[in-house]
C-alpha cells in the first residue's frame, strides 16, 4: 500500500500567521480581549481483523477556536466559536460573529484572560520523535497484524475478535492571546489496541489490552499486546454470578485509574464553585486513607498528558492533589480560580472546539509496595474487578453503583470468573477504606494507577 | 446574530447548497468516484457535511457565554470485499477530493476497470420528516437567551432549597450530501434542538445535596421549546426529582422484581438488545445474539422496533449517512428475533437489504449500523394493575445512562428516580442504583406489558467506537421478573 504513505502532508507552517490575523481582527471588531487556538494535525488509523485489513483511515484536519471578551460595567462578557473553514474571509466572518455573540451575553466579573504569568519558555517535553513522522501506514498495519496473530494464536479457546487497531496522530497546537502570549508545540500519539474473543455461544467473552506512547519506540511490542489481551479474555470464561454480599474489592490498575479520574473531576474548580462535588467543602481535610497520594504533573517527559503551557498560555506544573490522604488543592484554570479566590494551577484545558475548562494533565496515584499477587494472597474472600460497566456515579452525593466483571477470590486465590453483578458504596467512604495499594503503576494514557483494594463494598448478585 | 445559511430547510436544499458553495455538480462528483475505481474496488462513496451548532448557557443567573461552531468536510470511502479505505479532509475543493480519493482507493492493490459512474439526483426517494419554518441556528440568539433566563428565574422561585440552577439551549443545523458509485446522489438537511435544565438542591438541616436534570428536544422548530407550559414543566420536573432524592433511602441490593415506567426507561431496549442486533457484530459473530435469528429472545407479546421515520424525533433521519432512506425495522416480533440493523457493507455481507441504519457522527467517521428510535410496542395491561401485581420490588421511572458488553451480553442502566414497591403499592423513594442483566435473557423476564407506550423527550445520545449519534427510545410500563439491582442495602 505504498500510495498511502505520506499521501497527506502537513501544510506549511503558517499557523502562527493565522492566529495573529484572527487576534488582530478580533481587536479591530471591538473585542477588549481575545484568545485563539489553532490545532492542525494528520492522523492514521487502521484495524486488522483475523487475516484481513478491516479499514484504513487517513486524514488531515485543522480547526480554529476563537474566544472574544467584551468589557462591560460589571465584568466581561464572552463567546466562543470554532471553524474548520480557514479561508481568510471565513475566519473574519467567524471573528465578527464571535464579537457579536459576546455582546449578546452578560458581563461576568470572573471572566477574562489570565492577569499575567504566561509561559516564558517552551521546554522540550519529548512529545514527538521526529523519526516517527516518516512511518508508513503499511508499517503500522504490520503492528496491528502482529498483535492480531499473537492474540488469535495464544490459545485454542480464542475463537474470534473485534480486531487489533493502530493509530498515529501528529498535531501542532498554536495558542495566542491579546495579552501578548503566543506559543506553539508539536506532539504525537501512537497507540495499539487488541480485542480478542474467547469461547463461544453463551460462554463468549471479550477483553482488551493496549499500549500508547508519544514515540513509536515507546510502544509495548505488538505480539505482547495481543497475548496479554488474549490472556485477559480467557480468564473471563465460565464466569458466574455470586450471592449478594459485602466484601473487599480490589480494582486492578486499569479500573483503579478510573477512580483517580473521578477524583480529578471532583476537585475541578468548576465542580467546586457549582457545588456539584461532594468534596467541595473538604479542602485541607483528610479525604482518603493516609496511604493515598495523588499527583498531577503537566511536564513529565514523554507523558501522554504533557504540554509546555496550558489552554490559557500559563506554564504547566506539578500539583500534589492529595498528600497522604489530605486534600491539598483544587485543579483550577483562571476562571474557576477567580470564582474560588485562588490562582490558576495551570490546568486550563482548551480544545479548538470547546471553551476553556479544567483538565488533568498526567495524573497518577503513587504506588505502594505490594504486588497485585500479594494483595490477592492476603484477601480471604473478595472480588478483583477487571471491568466496570455504566456511569453509576453521582458526584453531588458520592453515591457509587456500577456493573462489574472480574475474578472471585477465596482464601487468597482466584477461584473463578464473575459477571453480571454490581458493586456499590459511597465514594468518600471507598477512599477512606483503601487498605492496600499495589506497586505496579500502569500508564495506558494520561491517567495511571496501581491496583487498589477497598476494605468493603456491597456486591449485588444472586 | 448571524447571516442565515444559504440553504432552504428541506432535503432537496442540500444539493443546491453544496453545488453553490463548493461548485460540486454531478459530473465532478462522478469524476471523483471514477478516480477511486482505477483500483479494483466494489463500491465507493463521497460524504459531504456542513454543520453549524450553537449554544447559550446560564449559570449563577448570568448568561456567561455563547458558542457557535462551524464544521465542514468530506469523507471518501472505497470498499473492497470486507476492507474499507477512508480518507477525510476539512477542505472541500478539487485538490483535496482527488487526494482523498487516491488515499481511500489504496485499500486495494490491484488496478481495476469499471464502467464510468454517473451520479444523478432523484434516484432515491426520501422522507421529509422534519420540515422547520426557520433553521434553529438562525433563530436570533436573543430569543434563546430570553428562554434560558426565564427558566432560571422560574426555577429559583420554586423552592428555597434550590441552590444552583443551570440551563442551556443548543441548536444544530446539519447539511449532508452522499454520492455513491451506484449513481445515487442524495442530500438531507437535519435540524436539531435541545433544552437542558439542571438544579442542585440542599437540605439546610442536614447539609445534604442532590441534583435533578431534565432535557428535551428533537428535529423541530425552536419555537416549540419557547411555549411556556413546555419549559415550565421541564423545570418543575428537574426540581421535583432533585427534592425527592433528598429524602431517598438507600436502594436495596440483590435480585428483585422491577416495574419500569413508560418512556425513557426504554434505554433498557437500547442497551440490552439494540446494540446486540447491529449488523456488524452479527456479521462478525461477536454478539451474544449472533446465530439467534428466528429464535425466541423475549416473552410472547414483546415486539420491538427501530423506527427512523417518526416525525420530528431526535433519532429520526430522512436518509441515513449512506443515502439509504430510513425505515421502520421490526427487530423482535412477538418474542422472536426477526431482524438486524444494517449499513450497506454489513447488509451485503449478511446477504440482506440495507435497513437505513448506516450512520456516522461526522464526515470524519466511517458509517456503522446504528439505532434510530428504538421502542417496544404497547400491550394490554393497565399500568396500575402491573404495579399491584408485584409484592415487593422496585418501581423505576427515570434513568441516567447505560452500557453493554456486546459479546457477553451483559448490560447496565442507572436509575435516577425509583421507589420501593411494598404490597403492590408505591413506597419510599430510593437512591440511584445500577441495574444489571443479560441481554439475550432479560426480555424473557417480561411478564406484563402496559398499554401506555411513551417515547422519551428527546435527549438520547448513543456512543459506539467513539462516535456519538442522536437516538430515541420508548417503552410502555413493563414488569421484569427478577433483575439484579445494585443498591447498598443487603
Amino acid at each position: 500500500m505504498s500510495e498511502q504513505s505520506g499521501a497527506i502532508e502537513v501544510k506549511a507552517n503558517d499557523a502562527t500567521a493565522v492566529v495573529d490575523e484572527a487576534l488582530r481582527c478580533a481587536t479591530s471588531e471591538g473585542a477588549d480581549a481575545a484568545d485563539v487556538v489553532l490545532v492542525r494535525g494528520r492522523s492514521l488509523e487502521a484495524r486488522v481483523r483475523d487475516e484481513t485489513v478491516d479499514f484504513v483511515k487517513q486524514a488531515q484536519e485543522q480547526i480554529l477556536g476563537i474566544r472574544a471578551l467584551v468589557a462591560g460595567e460589571s465584568g466581561m462578557s464572552s463567546a466562543v466559536t470554532s471553524t474548520s473553514d480557514l479561508a481568510p474571509e471565513a475566519v473574519r466572518k467567524m471573528v465578527r460573529e464571535t464579537v457579536a455573540l459576546a455582546r449578546a451575553t452578560e458581563a461576568d466579573p470572573a471572566a477574562g484572560l489570565p492577569d499575567g504569568g504566561f509561559a516564558e519558555e517552551i521546554p522540550d517535553l519529548e512529545l514527538l520523535d521526529r523519526a516517527d513522522e516518516n512511518t508508513t501506514a503499511d508499517a503500522r498495519i504490520e503492528d496491528a497484524r502482529s498483535a492480531e496473530q499473537a492474540a488469535r494464536a495464544y490459545d485454542p479457546r480464542i475463537s474470534n475478535s473485534e480486531g487489533s487497531q493502530v493509530g498515529s496522530d501528529f498535531s501542532t497546537v498554536v495558542y495566542g492571546n491579546t495579552a501578548g502570549f503566543v506559543g506553539q508545540y508539536d506532539s504525537a500519539a501512537h497507540s495499539l489496541f487488541s480485542e480478542p474473543i474467547a469461547g463461544s455461544g453463551d460462554n463468549m467473552q471479550r477483553d482488551y489490552w493496549m499500549t500508547a506512547s508519544r514515540a513509536l519506540a515507546g510502544l509495548e511490542p505488538p505480539a505482547q499486546v495481543g497475548r496479554r489481551a488474549a490472556e485477559r479474555a480467557i480468564r473471563r470464561l465460565d464466569a458466574r454470578r455470586v450471592p449478594t454480599t459485602e466484601c473487599p474489592v480490589i480494582f486492578e490498575s486499569l479500573q483503579a485509574a478510573g477512580l483517580v479520574r473521578q477524583i480529578a473531576g471532583l476537585v475541578s474548580g468548576y465542580a467546586v464553585y457549582r457545588e456539584s462535588s461532594f468534596l467541595g467543602d473538604k479542602l485541607g481535610r483528610q479525604i482518603a486513607a493516609p496511604s493515598v497520594t495523588i499527583i498531577d504533573d503537566g511536564r513529565l517527559p514523554g507523558g501522554l498528558g504533557s504540554k509546555p503551557f496550558d489552554g490559557e498560555g500559563l506554564p504547566t506544573r506539578r500539583n500534589t492533589i492529595v498528600k497522604q490522604g489530605r486534600l491539598e488543592t483544587w485543579l483550577l484554570d483562571t476562571y474557576s480560580g477567580r470564582k474560588l479566590g485562588l490562582p490558576s494551577t495551570g490546568n486550563a484545558s482548551r480544545g479548538a472546539g470547546s471553551p476553556p475548562g479544567v483538565g488533568s494533565t498526567n495524573l497518577w496515584l503513587e504506588p505502594g509496595s505490594e504486588t497485585l499477587d500479594e494483595i490477592i494472597g492476603r484477601t480471604d474472600r473478595g472480588l478483583l474487578v477487571t471491568e466496570l460497566l455504566g456511569m453509576g456515579f453521582n458526584p453531588v452525593t458520592g453515591d457509587y453503583s456500577r456493573g462489574a466483571a472480574g475474578l472471585w477470590i477465596e482464601n487468597g486465590e482466584v477461584v473463578h470468573a464473575v459477571e453480571e453483578i454490581t458493586i456499590a458504596g459511597h465514594f468518600g467512604k471507598m477512599l477512606e477504606e483503601i487498605d492496600a495499594i499495589g506497586s505496579e503503576l500502569l500508564w495506558l494514557g494520561s491517567v495511571a494507577a496501581p491496583p487498589v483494594r477497598i476494605a468493603s463494598m456491597t456486591i449485588a448478585g444472586d | 446574530m448571524s447571516e442565515p445559511q444559504d440553504t432552504s430547510p428541506s432535503p432537496e436544499g442540500a444539493l443546491g447548497f453544496f453545488a453553490d458553495r463548493f461548485a460540486l455538480d454531478e459530473s465532478r462528483l462522478s469524476a471523483v468516484l471514477d478516480t477511486t475505481f482505477e483500483r479494483q474496488i466494489d463500491y465507493a462513496d463521497l460524504y459531504f457535511e456542513y454543520s453549524t451548532q450553537d449554544s447559550v448557557v446560564i449559570e449563577e443567573g448570568i448568561v456567561k457565554s455563547g458558542s457557535r461552531h462551524l464544521e465542514q468536510g468530506v469523507g471518501v470511502r472505497a470498499i473492497c470485499g470486507e476492507r474499507q479505505g477512508y480518507a477525510h479532509s476539512d477542505e472541500i475543493n478539487p485538490d483535496s477530493l482527488a487526494l482523498a480519493a487516491g488515499t481511500a482507493r489504496s485499500i486495494s492493490q490491484s488496478s481495476g476497470a469499471h464502467a464510468p459512474v454517473r451520479v444523478q439526483s432523484g434516484a432515491v426517494s426520501a422522507h421529509d420528516l422534519y420540515p422547520v419554518a426557520l433553521a434553529p441556528t438562525d433563530v436570533p440568539v436573543a430569543d434563546k437567551i430570553d428562554l434560558i433566563s426565564q427558566m432560571d428565574v422560574y426555577a429559583r422561585a420554586i423552592d428555597p432549597r434550590i441552590k444552583q440552577v443551570s440551563a442551556s439551549a443548543i441548536t444544530q443545523h446539519r447539511t449532508i450530501l452522499v454520492a455513491n458509485s451506484q449513481g445515487d446522489l442524495v442530500g438531507d438537511v437535519q435540524p436539531l434542538v435541545r433544552l437542558n435544565i439542571q438544579v442542585i438542591v440542599e437540605d439546610p438541616k442536614q447539609g445534604l445535596r442532590e441534583m435533578g436534570y431534565q432535557g428535551m428536544g428533537g428535529r423541530y422548530d425552536f419555537a416549540r421549546l419557547t411555549e411556556e407550559d413546555t419549559w415550565k414543566q421541564l423545570v418543575d420536573e428537574a426540581a421535583r426529582v432533585a427534592l425527592l432524592n433528598l429524602d431517598a433511602e438507600p436502594c436495596p441490593a440483590g435480585s428483585l422484581d422491577v416495574v419500569l415506567g413508560p418512556g425513557w426507561p426504554g434505554i433498557l431496549l437500547h442497551e440490552a438488545i439494540g446494540h446486540g442486533l447491529e449488523g456488524d457484530f452479527n456479521r462478525k459473530g461477536t454478539s451474544a445474539f449472533s446465530e439467534r435469528m428466528g429464535q425466541r429472545v423475549a416473552s410472547p407479546g414483546v415486539t420491538v422496533v427501530d423506527d427512523g421515520t417518526l416525525e420530528g424525533r431526535r433519532g429520526s433521519i430522512n436518509v441515513d449517512d449512506e443515502g439509504t432512506p430510513s425505515r421502520r425495522n421490526v427487530l423482535i416480533e412477538d418474542g422472536i428475533l426477526v431482524g438486524y440493523m444494517t449499513d450497506r457493507l454489513n447488509a451485503r455481507l449478511l446477504g440482506s437489504e440495507p435497513s437505513g441504519n448506516g450512520r456516522r457522527e461526522s464526515y470524519a467517521d466511517l458509517p456503522m449500523p446504528r439505532m434510530t428510535n428504538t421502542f417496544m410496542l404497547p400491550g394490554d395491561d393497565d399500568p396500575e394493575d402491573i404495579l399491584r401485581s408485584v409484592g415487593t420490588g422496585l418501581y423505576a421511572v427515570s434513568f441516567g445512562g447505560g452500557q453493554v458488553d456486546i459479546t457477553s451480553g451483559k448490560f447496565v442502566f442507572s436509575v435516577s428516580e425509583a421507589y420501593k414497591i411494598e404490597n403492590g403499592r408505591i413506597g419510599a423513594p430510593v437512591k440511584g442504583a445500577t441495574l444489571i442483566g443479560n441481554g439475550p435473557d432479560v426480555l424473557t423476564r417480561v411478564s406484563r406489558i402496559g398499554n401506555d407506550l411513551a417515547l422519551d423527550q428527546g435527549v438520547g445520545t448513543c456512543g459506539k467506537d467513539g462516535q456519538s449519534v442522536p437516538v430515541g427510545v420508548g417503552l410502555p410500563t413493563i414488569r421484569l421478573d427478577a433483575i439484579t439491582v445494585g443498591g447498598t442495602e443487603g
